[in-house]
């Protein structure tokens, strides 16, 4: 499948989704709670068969905490860039998508670890990088730390 | 300026290391000592980050520091006498470091090698994760600049090692002991 009729098989599942396109990818923005059922479409619909996610990405960008999937078919060689995000930086809760790629644990693992993203329904989500006690995460834009960041003006 | 035109008084780091002090009976016996233990540095296998690039190189046969005694990386801190610290040393890295320093047996020796190692280099500025400076965590016998430093500045820096043990008391033991209250345990953090 060529990136056009990608495009027509994500707005046919999910018909408010909004698409980009650069010179790779062709990326899906949806809403956190869309993202499974799309994720599970893309990877077991025959026509699709993305059956390789090939990174996961946390993002904090303009206010808003992103996680951006990218995937692949091993057997039918095309890829897209799913993309995902909320304005809640209190509580952002995503669903874990560990369940269709186990792969994705380490990843969303980090992503917790550094952004505070939390991925309901993920076997073990723990501190990875940071100490255990560890407050705030460091990743985030608004993040501060008087002790050991030395701010540039 | 070269090596041989550093005078030995350049050296004389602490009241310990001062020849005019030291037992005159003794005098020959630790410069049979001191000959020893600066030409069989043996350094601890360790590095953090891309300072551990040259410093294989400087052990590997094109610069080869094994001509100065620095003959064979050692993989356990029980038979090194120098450790190298070639890199970042991150907050998790730290208590690490500082065992692997109580674990060498006296006489133990501190080489800083690189801006990491030094002040924390090029990551001072904006990072959550990064110590200062080795020497926050452990004692430093000497510092070498650059990032990362030439093998030919490493083996410079042993030479001024080996120049420092030269002028050792083996009746003061280690040439600065360490103050607990200057270097404290770092936090555990497993």
């Amino acid at each position: 499948m060529d990136n056009t009729n990608i495009k027509e098989f994500v707005a046919r599942h999910i018909p408010e989704a909004t698409f980009e396109e650069n010179k790779q990818f062709l990326s899906a923005t949806v809403e956190p709670s869309k993202l499974h059922g799309l994720l599970k479409a893309l990877k077991e619909n025959p026509e699709t068969l993305f059956d390789y996610l090939f990174c996961i990405t946390g993002a904090d960008v303009q206010g808003k905490l992103m996680v951006i999937y990218h995937l692949e078919s091993t057997t039918l060689k095309h890829q897209v860039v799913v993309k995902t995000g909320t304005p809640d930086r209190e509580n952002p809760v995503f669903d874990s998508i560990t369940d269709l790629f186990s792969g994705a644990e380490l990843h969303e693992n980090e992503i917790f670890d550094l952004f505070g993203i939390i991925f309901k329904g993920h076997p073990n989500l723990r501190r990875m990088f940071m100490p255990d006690d560890w407050k705030g995460y460091p990743l985030r834009k608004d993040y501060t730390d008087e002790v050991n960041i030395v701010e540039l003006s | 300026m070269g090596i041989k035109s550093m005078k030995e008084t350049d050296f004389h780091v602490s009241p310990d290391t001062d020849r005019q002090k030291t037992n005159i009976v003794l005098t020959t016996v630790e410069n049979l000592v001191n000959w020893g233990r600066s030409n069989s540095v043996w350094p601890l296998t360790f590095a953090t980050s891309c300072c551990g690039i040259e410093m294989m190189a400087t052990g590997a046969s094109r610069h080869d520091f094994a001509r100065f005694g620095v003959e064979v990386y050692r993989a356990t801190p029980r038979q090194a006498d120098v450790i190298i610290i070639a890199g970042t040393i991150v907050h998790k890295m730290a208590p690490v470091l500082k065992r692997l320093y109580d674990q060498m047996a006296e006489p133990k020796y501190v080489i800083a090698m690189g801006a990491c190692a030094i002040s924390g280099g090029p990551f001072f500025y904006n990072t959550y994760s990064v110590i200062r400076g080795a020497d926050q965590v452990i004692p430093v016998d000497v510092y070498i600049p650059g990032c990362p430093p030439r093998p030919e500045a490493l083996l410079y820096g042993i030479m001024q090692l080996q120049r420092k043990i030269q002028q050792g008391n083996i009746a003061a033991g280690r040439i600065e002991p360490v103050d607990p209250e200057e270097y404290p345990e770092p936090p555990k953090v497993y």
